[in-house]
C-alpha cells in the first residue's frame, strides 16, 4: 500500500478553482518534489493535504496510509503523521518554544495512545535536534518564532519536524528567503530525517534546493494540474529552460480551462 | 475559515460549574433601603455608635445622589436601571452565635466551600494560605487565625474587627475611599455587611498568603462587602480574593469597597480571581460587579501591587487604583479581563502620583470573545509636587471572533515637567493562521485557543502567587470553552 494516494483532487479557495485534478502516489521512503510557476497551485496542494479549512475540496480522494485524509481535521492529519513545514511560520507570543513543541509532541502521543513525555525526558532529545540544526539553546526560552529571523523561523520548522517525526513531511517553499548557509543547514536537517518509513514532498519554485536534497521524483504543476513527471534531471531542465515552454505545452493540451 | 469561526464561537458556550445553590435557612431582612434598614443592619451586627453614625452619614449622601440621579453613566456598559428598593441588603445563614470552631459551622456551608474547591478545614487546606470565607452578607469562617496572631497579624472578618479592634477601624475606615467618593462607594458604606480585615504590624512579613473567598448564595440579595488591609511600617502581606455565585436569571448586585494602606517601607500585594456568574450565553442573568478598590502608598518607599483576573460577572466596573503619596512609592496594576457571550467590562486603574520619584506600572490585557465588550479605562495623574515621577503603561487587546469589541480610554494628566511617561497599546485578533499552525502541530482547536490566550496573558499571570497562577490559567480556558467548536 502506498503512503499517500491522491486521485483526481480538485480544490477551490474563495470560489476559485486552484487544483484541477491532481493524481499523485507517494510511497514510504521516497522524496518527491513539486515544482511550478507562481500561482500554479503548489502551496494550495500543501495546505489541502494538511487540511487547512480555508481550502474547499470539491472532488477527488486522498488516502493516507489507507485512511480518508480529506475527512480529517488538521490536528487529526497531524497526529496521523502529516507534517507541514510552513512557508510563513506564525508567531505565538508568550508561549515558549520548548513548551510548545513538547505540547505538540504530547498531543500526538496521546492521540496514538502513548504516554506523555515529561520535561526531563524531552529536554535531551530537544537539545540534540537543536545541535543538528545549529540552533542556539537560548531559543528554548524564547516565544515561538517571536523575534526570529527568516532563517531561524525556517530552521525552527525543521527542528519541529525532527522532534515530531512525521510519516509524511511536506516542505512548503522552505528554501525561500534563505541564504546559502541557512539553506545548507536546513538541508542537513532534512537529509538526516530521510528514512525508509518516511516520505517527503518538497514544494519549491527553484531547483537550487534540490542540489542539497536529493529527490527521487519531480512533478511539474501548471494551472492546477501535474503536466509532467520525471526524475531529478527534469528539475535541471527547468532550471535551464524556465517554465515558459512547459506552460505553453500545457495550454495546448488543455485549452478549455477557464 | 467558517469552521474556525464556529470553533471560536462554541468555545464560549461552556457551563458555569460553580452555579449551584446551597439549600440553607437564612436570616434576611425586608427588601428596600432607608435609614431604618441601615439601623437594622448596624443593630444586627451589634455595632458601636461610631459605626452607625458613619453608615447613616453615608446613607444620606447616597440618598441625595440617588435623588439627583447621580449614578455614574460614563462607563462603556449598558444595563437597565437598578431598582435599589427591590434588593435585600442583609442575608446571613442562620447559625449559632459565637462559633468556637469550624465543627460548629453548618455542614451545608462546609460542603459548599468544599464543592468550590476551598476546603475550610485547616489540615486539608493549601499549606500557607489562610482563608476568610464570606457567605452572602457575613463571614462564616476564618482559618489559621491563631497561627497568624502569634506574629501579631490580625486577620478576621470586618464585623469582628469592629468589635475587637475599633481603634484601628476608626482610624483607617474610609481613609482611602471616603463615603463621598462615588455612588457605589456611598451605597457600600451605608449597607456593607462584612468583609475581611487585615492588619500587619511594624516590621512583620506576613508568614502566609491571606485570602477571602466570597460566595453569593441567597436570591434577590446584593453583596456589599468591605475589605481593609493595613500594612504598618516595614510590613508586607500578600492577599488573594476569589468569588463565585449561583446561576440565576435575575441580575444581582455586588458593590464592594477595598481599601489598602501601606505605611513607610510597607508592601501590599492584592490579587483577585473574579469568577462571579457571568450570565448565560444569551446575556440573561449574571452579577453586576461594581467595585471601588484603592490603595494608598501613604509612606515613603511603600509599594502596592494589584493583580486581577476578571473572567466572571455580567458587568464589571472596577478600577483598582494607587495613590502614590510617599516619596519613592511604587504602584502596580496587572490585569486580565475576559468578556465572552454578552459580558461587558469597563476596567482599568488610576495612578495618582503625589510624592517625589514615584513610579507606576500598568499592564492590561483585555480579551473579548462572543459578543463581549471590553474596555480599558485608565488615568495616570502626575501632580505638581511629584518630581521625577515615572509611568509605564501597556494595554493590549485580543479579539476572538468577529462579534466582539475592544475599547481603550487612557487619560494622562501631567503637571510636573520632569515626569517620564511611556504608553504602548496593541490590538490583535486570534488569526486563522495562528490556529491552523497549532492544529497542524497536533493541538485541538480549543487547546490552541487556550494556548494563544495564555501566552497573551503571561505577563500578568506571572504576577500571581504560584498556586493561583495555575488556577487562573485553568479558569481562563474554562471561561473560553465554547468560543471555539
Amino acid at each position: 500500500m502506498s503512503l499517500l494516494k491522491i486521485t483526481n483532487l480538485h480544490a477551490t479557495v474563495a470560489g476559485h478553482e486552484i487544483l484541477k485534478g491532481i493524481d499523485l502516489t507517494i510511497n514510504a521512503g521516497e522524496v518527491h518534489s513539486i515544482m511550478g510557476p507562481n500561482g500554479s497551485g503548489k502551496s494550495t496542494l500543501a495546505q489541502v493535504l494538511s487540511r487547512r479549512q480555508t481550502y474547499e475540496v470539491t472532488a477527488g480522494e486522498v488516502l493516507f496510509n489507507g485512511k480518508d485524509l480529506l475527512a480529517m481535521k488538521p490536528e487529526e492529519a497531524a497526529c496521523e503523521g502529516v507534517f507541514l513545514a510552513f512557508q510563513y511560520p506564525v508567531e505565538i507570543p508568550g508561549i515558549g518554544n520548548a513548551y510548545f513543541l513538547r505540547s505538540a509532541l504530547n498531543a500526538m502521543r496521546k492521540y496514538r495512545g502513548e504516554d506523555e513525555v515529561d520535561a526531563m525526558d524531552f529536554l535531551p532529545m530537544y537539545r540534540e535536534k537543536l545541535k543538528l540544526l545549529e540552533m542556539d539553546e537560548k531559543l528554548m526560552s524564547r516565544s515561538v518564532n517571536e523575534g526570529f529571523s527568516g532563517g531561524e523561523k525556517k530552521r525552527n520548522e525543521i527542528l519541529q519536524m525532527a522532534v515530531l517525526e512525521p510519516k509524511l513531511a511536506i516542505l512548503d517553499e522552505t528554501d525561500s528567503g534563505l541564504d546559502i548557509d541557512a539553506l545548507r543547514i536546513v538541508a542537513k536537517g532534512v537529509n538526516a530525517m530521510r528514512s525508509p518509513e518516511r516520505a517527503m514532498l518538497v514544494v519549491t519554485h527553484y531547483q537550487r534546493l534540490l542540489n542539497y536534497i536529493a529527490t527521487d521524483f519531480v512533478h511539474v504543476l501548471v494551472d492546477g494540474r501535474i503536466v509532467r513527471s520525471g526524475g531529478p534531471e527534469l528539475a535541471l531542465e527547468l532550471e535551464e529552460k524556465g517554465y515558459g515552454w512547459i506552460e505553453a505545452e500545457a495550454r495546448q493540451s488543455a485549452p478549455a480551462s477557464v | 475559515m467558517s469552521t474556525n469561526l464556529d470553533t471560536i464561537r462554541s468555545l464560549a458556550e461552556r457551563d458555569y460549574k460553580w452555579g449551584f445553590v446551597t439549600d440553607i435557612e437564612d436570616d434576611r431582612i425586608p427588601k428596600g433601603l432607608n435609614e431604618e434598614i441601615v439601623r437594622i443592619i448596624s443593630a444586627k451586627k451589634n455595632e458601636p455608635e461610631f459605626m452607625l453614625e458613619w453608615r447613616l452619614k453615608a446613607y444620606r449622601h447616597w440618598a441625595s445622589l440617588e435623588q439627583a440621579q447621580a449614578e455614574p453613566t460614563w462607563a462603556n456598559v449598558k444595563y437597565s436601571p437598578i431598582d435599589y428598593q427591590n434588593i435585600i441588603y442583609y442575608s446571613a445563614p442562620k447559625q449559632k452565635p459565637g462559633l468556637k470552631s469550624l465543627d460548629e459551622l453548618d455542614p451545608e456551608i462546609l460542603r459548599t466551600y468544599e464543592k468550590l474547591g476551598i476546603p475550610l478545614a485547616e489540615q486539608k487546606m493549601l499549606a500557607g494560605v489562610a482563608v476568610d470565607a464570606v457567605f452572602d452578607s457575613v463571614s462564616v469562617a476564618t482559618t489559621f487565625k491563631a497561627k497568624l496572631s502569634e506574629v501579631g497579624v490580625i486577620f478576621c472578618s470586618f464585623s469582628e474587627a469592629v468589635q475587637k479592634h475599633p481603634e484601628l477601624v476608626k482610624k483607617y475606615l474610609g481613609s482611602v475611599v471616603p463615603h463621598t467618593d462615588n455612588f457605589f462607594a456611598a451605597l457600600n458604606a451605608a449597607v456593607f455587611t462584612d468583609g475581611s480585615f487585615v492588619y500587619v504590624p511594624k516590621g512583620v512579613r506576613c508568614p502566609m498568603e491571606l485570602s477571602t473567598y466570597f460566595r453569593i448564595n441567597a436570591a434577590e440579595t446584593g453583596q456589599f462587602e468591605r475589605t481593609l488591609i493595613v500594612a504598618d511600617e516595614g510590613a508586607s502581606v500578600s492577599y488573594l480574593e476569589g468569588c463565585t455565585a449561583p446561576i440565576r436569571d435575575e441580575n444581582q448586585l455586588h458593590a464592594a469597597v477595598v481599601e489598602l494602606v501601606a505605611l513607610d517601607n510597607a508592601q501590599i500585594k492584592y490579587s483577585t480571581v473574579q469568577n462571579w456568574y457571568p450570565g448565560d450565553k444569551n446575556g440573561k442573568g449574571g452579577i453586576y460587579n461594581f467595585v471601588t478598590k484603592r490603595g494608598k502608598c501613604a509612606g515613603a518607599n511603600s509599594k502596592i501591587s494589584w493583580t486581577q483576573v476578571e473572567t466572571g460577572s455580567a458587568i464589571t466596573w472596577k478600577y483598582p487604583s494607587c495613590i502614590l503619596q510617599g516619596d519613592n512609592s511604587v504602584g502596580e496594576f496587572y490585569s486580565v479581563a475576559l468578556t465572552n457571550n454578552y459580558q461587558q467590562a469597563d476596567t482599568g486603574t488610576k495612578m495618582i502620583h503625589l510624592g517625589k520619584n514615584t513610579s507606576s506600572t500598568i499592564v492590561s490585557k483585555g480579551i473579548s470573545a462572543g459578543h463581549g465588550q471590553n474596555t480599558y479605562r485608565g488615568m495616570v495623574k502626575i501632580m505638581k509636587g511629584a518630581s521625577g515621577a515615572r509611568n509605564y503603561t501597556q494595554c493590549d487587546s485580543l479579539l476572538i471572533g468577529d462579534q466582539c469589541g475592544a475599547h481603550t480610554f487612557p487619560y494622562i494628566e501631567v503637571k510636573n515637567s520632569t515626569a517620564r511617561m511611556e504608553h504602548e497599546a496593541s490590538t490583535s485578533k486570534i488569526g486563522e493562521d495562528q490556529l491552523f499552525y497549532l492544529q497542524q502541530r497536533g493541538l485541538k482547536a480549543e487547546d490552541a485557543v487556550s494556548m494563544i490566550v495564555n501566552g497573551f496573558c503571561k505577563q500578568v499571570f506571572r504576577e500571581l502567587p504560584m498556586e493561583f497562577a495555575v488556577e487562573a490559567q485553568k479558569l481562563l480556558s474554562v471561561s473560553l470553552e465554547g468560543s471555539v467548536g
